[in-house]
């Protein structure tokens, strides 16, 4: 049974709703910034993939605003945009017809920070009620799920920052066992002290005060990467129903596949190499049918090292068009789903959009990577990789559909 | 204690759990049911946190399992039916 995208909305910090998202990143417009959320002065990473133009109160009923953190809010205008994109009247599907799987890695942490300073500072009597649920992990799917009316089988992935393919695998398991509809993806954000924290502890983040040289993935001078707020929401059909509906159809999830790295002292190889293998056998496809892969491009130059390997070996040197436009947005906490969200977008218009502000890669990653410009390609079939912190790995191909042949036509 | 009445009561719910657009709170509401309202179990626990802290008291259990306004009220001002000025 296949699984078509029909549906996008997006909540980026280079562009609020899809349409404006994906003219700033085709001409390379980011959206990093000075961190105003908070005041970051005192710690070593201060820039952020902040959204700046999102008023809660213009997009929510006045109802859900004392209720949701910030990501929800964002997870539910994303969510909104998704499923008038597809067309879809969630109360003309069967009861238990359409489910929600998204991703997640901080959960509503701003409001849980808030709350939680004021049950130490002023007592229990000052904590909200709605804490009991809004700083939850799982909190972006039942509030979408709630909202929208989709009572079929739902979920939430929580494997970092890959979680968004992991999300829209697991939504794709849905689909094949009956479930003609699931609204996937994920949107996630921790600008605030407690959600910054545990990032900086890794030791992954770029401490350049610089935005335009705060996160270069496979650049000479890649110095870790930046986070960011928002992501995607992405609407998962049945190819059958959306055919039947007439139903826009960005491209079909044709593969998936999810390996963790084994242990650091093991000796054995990480395990990307094999996720991107095990994905395209998954997709019933060899390498050479692949016209560009999204990168996880986590800007440390060991991580960088280890998917340059990993994309020669699969496809030789600079053997396709590699791009990581998440340089622009910072790595997001809903995981890769604007990524997917991406790719279907560039294969819907034949462009590849750049590794905006990478002028070029280190000369050691033999890797073709598309900078300064778009570039126009015919593009059939996207590999999107992406890598959560603890070793998770994720790989999805997606195809595009028939439809998109007029403008894959126009393109060239 | 202070006497709670029907507009503090809508006041404190509109600014701590939001307002139903479809619904018109200043209306004659006492006997309406919470649900009705746009007010789900969480929304009342929240607002009995804040007359709690606001008004200093400490409220029974039962103002939690209210369903109209008329019962929360009841209970808030400890057996009181809310008269007509306090409406």
């Amino acid at each position: 049974m296949t699984a078509v995208v029909t549906g996008i909305g997006v909540a980026a910090p280079n562009g609020l709703g899809t349409d404006a998202y994906w003219r700033a990143t085709l001409a390379g417009r980011g959206g990093l910034r000075p961190l105003t959320r908070f005041d970051a002065s005192s710690y070593p990473s201060r820039v952020a993939g902040e959204i700046p133009d999102f008023e809660a109160a213009e997009h929510l009923p006045s109802r859900l605003l004392p209720q949701t953190d910030r990501m929800t809010r964002l997870a539910l205008f994303a969510a909104e945009g998704a499923i008038a994109d597809a067309g879809l009247r969630p109360e003309e599907l069967p009861r238990y017809g359409a489910g929600v799987v998204t991703a997640a890695s901080g959960g509503g942490v701003e409001f849980g920070q808030r709350e939680l300073q004021a049950l130490w500072s002023q007592g229990k009597d000052h904590v909200s009620a709605y804490q009991s649920f809004a700083w939850f992990y799982a909190v972006n799917s039942g509030q979408i799920s709630i909202r929208h009316g989709l009572r079929g089988p739902s979920g939430v992935l929580v494997t970092e920052q890959a979680g968004g393919i992991d999300a829209l695998g697991h939504a794709r398991r849905h689909i094949r066992r009956g479930t003609p509809v699931v609204v996937s993806g994920g949107v996630d954000g921790a600008l605030c002290p407690w959600g910054w924290a545990p990032q900086i502890a890794t030791g992954l983040l770029s401490t350049a005060a610089d935005p335009d040289r705060a996160y270069l993935p496979f650049a000479s001078d890649a110095g870790g990467y930046v986070p960011g707020e928002g992501g995607a929401i992405l609407v998962l059909e049945d190819d059958e129903q959306a055919r039947a509906r007439g139903a826009r159809r960005y491209g079909e999830v044709a593969g998936y596949a999810a390996t963790l790295d084994p242990a650091p002292d093991s000796g054995r190889p990480p395990g990307l190499l094999r996720t991107a293998r095990l994905a395209l056998d998954d997709a019933g496809i060899g390498s050479d049918e692949v016209d560009v892969v999204f990168a996880d491009g986590a800007a440390v130059p060991e991580l960088d090292r280890i998917e340059s390997d990993a994309l020669t070996e699969l496809f030789g040197p600079y053997g396709v068009p590699v791009t990581v436009p998440k340089s622009m947005t910072g790595r997001l906490f809903g995981g890769a789903a604007l990524d997917i969200a991406t790719a279907l977008l560039a294969i819907r218009d034949g462009l590849i959009p750049p590794t905006a502000p990478v002028d070029a890669p280190a000369a050691e990653h033999r890797i073709d990577l598309v900078t300064g410009a778009p570039r126009p390609a015919r593009l059939r079939t996207a590999l999107v990789l992406a890598r959560g912190y603890g070793g998770f790995n994720s790989a999805l191909v997606l195809r595009g559909c028939n439809d998109t042949t007029d403008s894959e036509e126009t393109a060239r | 204690m202070s006497v709670l009445d029907l507009p503090t009561l809508t006041r404190i719910l509109r600014e701590n759990a939001g307002a139903d657009e479809s619904v018109d709170l200043s209306g004659d509401i006492l006997d309406i049911p919470f649900p009705e309202l746009g007010y789900d179990s969480l929304a009342l626990l929240q607002a009995i946190g804040v007359i709690q802290r606001d008004f200093g008291v400490e409220l029974d259990d039962d103002a939690a399992s209210a369903e109209t306004p008329r019962e929360f009220l009841t209970v808030v001002n400890g057996g009181e039916q809310p008269s007509a000025e306090s409406v």
